[in-house]
């Protein structure tokens, strides 16, 4: 009996306490909820009456604003695509073909792409985009990321395509494909889940970045979002936080979309194992 | 007998070659081209911007230099804010809340179960300078959600910016990344056979008793991984910059907004370049650490 009264009153203290934290995780969140719909809105948390959509309207009206959308979406997509296609193809070779030395080569690439952080080679990466002459362009955003993100994309697929038969591609060589038509048609069909998670988790870690554009462009026209909504402020410091507010909620859309879609096709646990 | 390949040799190099490039291009030549030029004055601007010279070791001993190494906003105090940034933020506050969430999440009600791990999800995936305006407006002084909850609870405002910054960046870290440790335990937790803690109940253990004698000793492996990889993220991490600036005065300055400062705000590349390479030298003892736990655990597996 005493027993499970203690179990109970566990039960109810847990709750509690887990409740209280939550509640600090949610805290500096409420103000997001309110303030863009809020044509008067200002740092301190109120309820906006009436409920407006006018800060959107001014948002949608910025082209400087839209266009840092819009950036942030080509920088985004470039780099997906470049990760995409060269991790499936490079992680494809890592597990089909003869190079000798494989394993300790992912080992390696992930061994650099771990120590060679952004901030620890702001650096020379900006001397190598500088010395190439790439500096300010979306472009050298584009390559910087697809390089950074590479290797740990490379891993996730290898393991994957390393839990795929060889038999699939080895029956459609029997019936005479060639090995590259094999890759394109039998292969790839198969590897296709694990190369939306690792799209789905390049485009996020694109979209949000600040460091590399920040440091690598200078026209206000090729900023990224992340970057473009600092010139929201007005010319005494101060944030124009109706505008910031309404334009940080369309910046986090797609973030948000994106975790919704894959929580919901492949559980919860999928962010978990990854992130930059 | 020769085992058959899908891939000719030619094929795989061709197929490895894009990745290869990029990765070479942007992680690995940036490896060695900050260590070549943290040997230099290379500046932004200036006649040593085309033709930097070779200082030796000029810019390492700038960095350790005994004079100047803990006064504020040089090198050794930047470094010492990082690791006490590290161990607070990382260790003692995501860690250590991520797994008292994941304890506790195992016993409370599903739906409050689920909510909280959504809103701490939220603090993890939205964009980093989405989170820190969020904390800016949170945190403002005259009308600040948080002033207003201490003046509801009767406490004086603070000005949490100005007079309390490093702790204010320590708990902004914390509430960012607790959700992947929280993440990582709970699936840890979950992989745990039930039956363990049904028989312990049977015995009339604590959850206390639980946790320490079944779900920390069962999870020891998960707890290592989680240790390794947020503290390098922690050390790494550039978002405090978006909060504070490394200010007031430097009292928030971490190593990544230092050597943004020297080399971007200061042009001075050389002595950036040198402190990248402390900061990749203190990563490669991390990761080495990580990869030989997990190739130990990958043998104890086979084992």
């Amino acid at each position: 009996m005493t027993r499970y009264l203690g179990l109970y009153f566990t039960r109810i203290g847990f709750s509690v306490a887990t409740a209280l934290i939550g509640v600090f995780f949610a805290l500096p969140l409420v103000w997001f909820i309110f303030a863009p719909f809020n044509p008067r809105a200002e740092l301190g948390l109120s309820i906006p009456e009436p409920f407006s959509l006018t800060n959107f309207e001014a948002v949608f009206q910025n082209g400087f604003a839209m266009r840092g959308l819009w950036n942030s979406l080509v920088q985004s997509v470039g780099g997906v695509i470049l990760v995409g296609a060269g991790a499936t193809l490079a992680s494809y070779a890592l597990s089909r073909s003869p190079i000798p030395g494989k394993s300790v080569i992912t080992y390696i690439l992930l061994l650099f792409s771990s120590v060679v952080s952004g901030s620890a080679a702001m650096v020379p990466i900006f001397l190598i985009i500088n010395g190439i002459g790439l500096i300010d362009t979306q472009i050298a955003v584009i390559l910087v990321f697809a390089g950074g993100l590479l290797p740990t994309a490379m891993f996730i697929l290898r393991d994957f395509i390393d839990s795929i038969p060889k038999s699939y591609e080895e029956s459609a060589m029997v019936a005479g494909a060639s090995p590259v038509q094999a890759f394109f048609d039998v292969a790839l069909p198969v590897i296709r889940p694990g190369i939306v998670v690792v799209v789905v988790w390049a485009f996020v870690s694109i979209w949000g970045s600040f460091l590399i554009p920040f440091i690598l462009l200078r026209s206000s026209e090729k900023m990224p979002a992340s970057v473009a909504i600092y010139s929201f402020y007005s010319e005494a410091g101060t944030p124009i936080v109706t505008l910031l507010a309404a334009y940080s909620l369309l910046y986090s859309l797609p973030v948000v979309i994106l975790y919704l879609l894959v929580s919901w096709k492949f559980g919860f646990r999928f962010f978990g194992g990854i992130k930059a | 007998m020769k085992s058959f390949s899908l891939l000719s040799r030619g094929t795989g190099v061709a197929f490895l070659a894009p990745a290869g490039l990029l990765v070479g291009a942007f992680v690995i030549a940036p490896f060695f081209w900050v260590i070549f030029v943290s040997f230099t004055n290379r500046s932004l601007l200036g006649r040593t911007a085309v033709d930097p010279d070779f200082v030796g070791l000029a810019n390492y001993f700038s960095l350790f230099d005994a004079a100047t190494f803990f006064t504020r906003g040089e090198f050794g105090s930047s470094l010492i804010l990082t690791i006490q940034f590290v161990l607070l933020s990382a260790v003692v506050g995501q860690a250590a809340l991520g797994m008292l969430l994941a304890w506790m999440l195992q016993s409370v009600p599903k739906s409050l179960k689920h909510v909280t791990e959504t809103v701490a999800i939220g603090a993890w995936i939205l964009p980093e300078v989405v989170i820190a305006f969020a904390w800016f407006a949170f945190l403002d002084y005259e009308n600040g959600t948080l002033n207003m909850i201490m003046e509801a609870l009767g406490f004086p405002p603070g000005d949490w910016l100005l007079s309390f910054p490093f702790w204010a960046i320590v708990v902004f870290n914390t509430w960012r990344g607790t959700a992947f440790s929280m993440m990582l335990f709970n699936s840890a937790f979950a992989s745990i056979p039930p039956s363990y803690f049904q028989a312990a109940d049977v015995a009339g253990a604590s959850s206390w008793q639980k946790f320490r004698d079944i779900g920390l000793p069962l999870i020891r492996g998960h707890v290592v991984t989680d240790l390794i990889l947020i503290t390098m993220w922690s050390f790494n991490v550039f978002t405090p910059f978006l909060l504070t600036s490394g200010g007031p005065s430097y009292r928030t300055e971490i190593l990544p907004i230092y050597t943004y400062r020297i080399a971007f705000r200061d042009f001075d590349f050389g002595k950036g370049a040198a402190v990248g390479v402390v900061v990749m030298l203190i990563n490669l003892v991390f990761a080495l650490f990580y990869l030989w736990v997990m190739r130990r655990r990958a043998k104890g597996v086979a084992a």
